[in-house]
């Protein structure tokens, strides 16, 4: 194994080994900071083995930032070398592991642990629960989030990354196309942050049915939680048939069966179905919180209850539910006959039905209200054209007659970018914005935040808009290279400009983060936007335990009637005295538990039977271990939680 | 506070000026608007059909999101009515549920006539068949009636609807001649069925659309369509100039590498079966049975 990575290092492109150089830099200056500032004890009790909620939910924010650059870079590279006919930028095989890494990690790295950061940071505090409902597992699910992303990103300097596409279908991804580790890294880093998926799924659709505040009926529940139930469900059912088409592939890969080759009985196209019975459903899990933030934010900022909530809910609802009876429009041409095509063009087609009843819901909240133009709503605001347009493009992509053309086309990639940067990054980035007060106490800088937000939506349209023509024009995708003749170059020339624009908007998101943790606009209120929800009747930040008391819901926007009886002269009714909180003891064991599975990963990655073997057993152990531990928890006192709620 | 509505209306003049952009078609190398067979018309009327109904939704949004924002917004002074609890409207609830209902139910229609008729010949001619193989990276014909082959190149006569029969001797790939027609995946061990037709003589370019690893972006091939009569001479000429096909030039085609243009006069008669066999075609069909029909699985 040392010898392998060795060897791929000594022959690897340039580019790779100066970022092999700069991540070992990297390494080293974080572990002499920590060092030197004497935070490693911080680090570890105040983070690596918390359990709760609302610090998951940041390391997942801080990760999903970081993998959003590597993926970023990524696209850079790409864009660079597309910029003109016939580049020699990047050669073929860099390009197609560009391609495939910057595709798994947008998805699964970056859209995901985005999702799971904004649930973890709202869900709890919107139902007035003080955590979720397994807040042991909630960890264990980041730290396999967190060591899966580890794995992933480590193949491109320790013996070569994917190169096969974000798919990955065999045969091209079978041990006799690519005999690297690189599918290896692929199949067994989804593999383990998919298991965290899972879980989080669970977790979030008990703690969503069995943890609302007294009073707070389903009907009464802020739209957020409803759509996270919406995607939670969506995860358990379609995670689960990525755990199996992974499992095939990686057993056809590392020991050597046949499940998805043709010449021993195998189908590839069981992949290719299993993959996006997964696949599809998954674009829904990264949209459907989104809608959920753009509900809360539209209503927020527009100070008007959201219209048409019932609605609301139906559409989440159906989404959910259609978003399973669609996965073939992703090879309408693999041969399937008329009568299978027609029906999942025409269930395509109607997931577009619930959107657009959402858009024209959200324009109506707006409708009479008081719109305030700030990060979050300007986020929202430019989701919504964004959204049109690639609804608009996904219908003619679900028309299968249309489709044959399209498929494998530039138009393909345009409007997937459109639903996934328009749609959930830019719904995300809004999400961000909207609960970073709550979240560190601070708000972030408006004026650095306009910036980016120009930036990243004017680079967004010259980035893809063009890339539709070049769809028009047949150009097919994960071609590295292209002739002059094809004509291909301004169109593409153009987008690479787009690519830029988009890249300094990011940069200026992160100035702003930056400075504004140093100058930011302290929250003292507790409620800086003049919020409808709960997680707003909070200080910023949070304390541990979330409420000192729980509250009582009559109302959906339960905070707002609150204020609104307090402004009419009605007081609240007189409160209970306070009572001793339980909480979930913090643990060590979900990182170990994250670094074992990492390890058992690492050593099928290189077909190390013994590496392997010790981590997997280190994964019971660690099972084994909290099966046996008897005191999970303690007691808050009521001196406590007056000191906390004082200061 | 101004710059949403103008940032919105940009949007809008930008949409609008790539929509011109590419319904005017303005270039002949817009290859999608450019059907040069039946097939692709069917193809090109369907996406203007969907795009046009899709707008239809798009439009009035852009439109609405314009005015309300710039209407409403939360400036000293504003007077526009204010009713912050006004969340509820039977009517326009039903008619936003309505009107996309009914959109996809038109487009519905047309979706499943069209996927039903792109599965029968696009005309009544005698049709013809040509046998395609995608290897790694090119793409191989053979004429089973003429008994002739060719790589990276295939004539065909104008007119006339050609089945092409599809299989693949690597990776997945996906055979694409954007003017005669949309695409099909080819699959080692399955065969595949795809209707085209050009309508005049020309020279079409075609691709592999699905991507097979390093030499992918290099696996573009030439249709090319003739009159019948000339077409006749071609592959006479090509019977009579052309080398042979052996089966060992074959397994040197296979090894994965670029190629240029070639041509055969000959093939072994029973290449193109064991192609399709030697990948687990006899898998396929203990599945599938010997069938005729157009689909699988
Ligand atoms: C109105 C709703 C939508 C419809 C009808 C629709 C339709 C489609 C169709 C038919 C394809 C396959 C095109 C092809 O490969 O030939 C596709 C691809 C894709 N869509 Fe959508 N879509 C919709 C919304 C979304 C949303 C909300 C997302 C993500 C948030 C999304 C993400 C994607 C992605 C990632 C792909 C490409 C996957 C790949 O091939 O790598 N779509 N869409
Ligand atoms: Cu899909
Ligand atoms: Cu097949």
């Amino acid at each position: 194994m040392i010898n392998q990575i060795v060897e791929y290092l000594r022959n690897a492109d340039p580019l790779i080994q100066m970022s092999a150089v700069a991540a070992v830099l990297t390494l080293l200056g974080i572990i002499f900071a920590l060092t030197y500032f004497k935070k490693w004890g911080w680090l570890w009790r105040e983070w690596i083995t918390t359990v709760d909620h609302k610090k998951i939910g940041i390391m997942y924010l801080i990760c999903a930032l970081l993998m959003l650059f590597r993926g970023g870079v990524d696209a850079l590279l790409m864009r660079t070398q597309l910029a003109f006919p016939n580049m020699n930028f990047l050669d073929s095989q860099h390009y197609n592991e560009i391609f495939s890494t910057h595709g798994t990690i947008m998805i699964l790295f970056v859209a995901m642990p985005l999702i799971f950061a904004m649930m973890n940071i709202a869900v709890p505090l919107q139902i007035g629960a003080r955590d979720v409902a397994f807040p042991f597992l909630n960890a264990v699910s980041f730290w396999l989030f967190f060591f899966g992303a580890l794995l992933f990103n480590l193949s491109f300097i320790l013996g070569g990354s994917p190169d096969a596409g974000w798919v990955s279908y065999p045969p091209l991804a079978e041990l006799s196309h690519s005999p690297g580790p690189g599918i290896n890294y692929y199949v067994l880093s989804l593999q383990i942050s998919g298991i965290g998926s899972i879980a989080t799924g669970i977790n979030f659709i008990v703690t969503i049915l069995k943890m609302r505040a007294p009073g707070m009926t389903l009907m009464k529940m802020p739209l957020f939680c409803w759509s996270v139930l919406a995607s939670c469900i969506v995860i358990i059912f379609a995670f689960p048939a990525l755990t199996v088409a992974l499992a095939l592939l990686g057993m056809d890969r590392i020991f050597g069966t046949h499940f998805f080759t043709m010449l021993h009985g195998g189908n590839p196209m069981m992949y290719v179905n299993l993959f996006w019975v997964w696949g599809h459903p998954e674009v829904y899990i990264a949209i459907l919180p989104v809608y959920g933030i753009l509900s809360e934010v539209v209503s927020t900022f527009s100070r008007k209850r959201i219209f048409g909530y019932k609605s609301m809910v139906a559409s989440l609802m159906l989404i959910s539910v259609i978003s399973y009876f669609v996965w073939v429009h992703h090879f309408f041409t693999m041969g399937a006959g008329p009568g299978v095509n027609s029906f999942f063009a025409v269930a395509s087609m109607a997931v577009g039905i619930p959107t657009g009843v959402k858009v024209f819901n959200w324009l109506f909240t707006m409708f009479r209200g008081r719109i305030r133009l700030t990060l979050p709503m300007l986020w929202s605001l430019t989701f919504i054209p964004c959204f049109a347009v690639g609804g608009a493009t996904g219908i003619m992509l679900a028309s299968a007659p249309a489709d044959y053309q399209f498929h494998n086309s530039y138009f393909v990639i345009a409007h997937f970018h459109q639903t996934l940067i328009g749609g959930a990054v830019f719904g995300l980035l809004a999400g961000m914005y909207y609960w970073w007060p709550k979240m560190f106490g601070f708000k972030l800088n408006e004026t650095l935040g306009k910036w980016a937000f120009w930036f990243f939506n004017i680079g967004f349209y010259v980035c893809f808009m063009p890339q539709y023509a070049l769809g028009f024009m047949g150009m097919t995708r994960r071609v590295y290279t292209y002739p002059a003749e094809t004509g291909w170059g301004t169109l593409n020339f153009v987008s690479t400009i787009g690519a830029y624009l988009m890249g300094i908007g990011f940069l200026f998101i992160v100035v702003q983060i930056l400075y504004s943790i140093r100058y930011g606009e302290r929250d003292t209120t507790g409620d800086p936007w003049d919020g409808r929800t709960l997680e707003w009747s909070l200080p910023s930040p949070v304390p541990h335990y979330n409420f000192a008391q729980i509250p009582t819901v009559n109302e959906r926007d339960a905070w707002w009637e609150m204020k609104q009886q307090r402004k009419e002269g009605i007081l609240p009714p007189t409160k209970e005295p306070l009572k001793p909180i339980h909480m979930p003891n913090n643990s060590s064991l979900p990182f170990f538990m994250g670094l074992a599975f990492f390890v058992a990963g690492f050593g099928l990655v290189f077909n190390q039977f013994i590496i392997a073997t010790v981590g997997l057993i280190g994964v019971v152990v660690c099972m084994l271990w909290r099966s046996l531990e008897k005191d999970t928890g303690h007691w808050i006192s009521v001196d406590e939680i007056k000191q906390m709620e004082a200061s | 506070m101004k710059k949403t509505g103008i940032s919105s209306r940009l949007k809008q003049v930008l949409f609008s000026f790539a929509l011109l952009f590419l319904l005017t078609g303005c270039s002949d190398r817009f290859v999608l608007l450019d059907p040069a067979g039946p097939v692709a018309r069917t193809e090109n009327w369907n996406i203007m059909i969907t795009f046009l109904l899709s707008m239809l939704v798009v439009i009035p949004v852009l439109a609405i999101m314009v005015y309300v924002v710039y209407r409403y917004r939360d400036r000293p002074g504003n007077k526009a009515p204010y009713t912050p609890n006004w969340d509820d409207s039977k009517i326009l609830e039903v008619i936003w549920w309505g009107i996309p209902i009914l959109i996809v139910a038109i487009l519905g229609v047309f979706t499943v006539r069209d996927t039903f008729a792109l599965t029968r010949p696009p005309s009544n001619q005698k049709p013809m068949t040509i046998q395609v193989v995608s290897l790694d990276w090119k793409w191989m014909f053979f004429y089973p009636e003429s008994n002739i082959a060719t790589v990276n190149y295939v004539e065909i006569p104008a007119g006339v609807p050609v089945q092409f029969v599809l299989t693949a001797d690597a990776p997945m790939n996906s055979f694409w001649v954007p003017q005669l027609g949309g695409q099909m995946y080819t699959m080692p061990g399955m065969e595949m069925y795809l209707w085209l037709q050009a309508d005049r003589p020309g020279v079409y370019d075609g691709k592999g659309a699905n991507f097979t690893g390093k030499g992918f972006a290099h696996m573009n091939f030439q249709v090319v369509a003739k009159p019948q009569a000339e077409f006749e001479l071609w592959v006479k000429s090509v019977k009579a100039s052309a080398p042979p096909l052996t089966k060992e030039k074959y397994n040197q085609l296979v090894k994965p590498s670029i190629a240029d243009k070639q041509l055969y006069s000959s093939y072994p008669a029973t290449l193109y079966r064991e192609i399709v066999d030697k990948n687990g075609g006899m898998y396929w069909r203990m599945h599938h049975g010997e069938h005729e029909s157009h689909e699988h699985h």
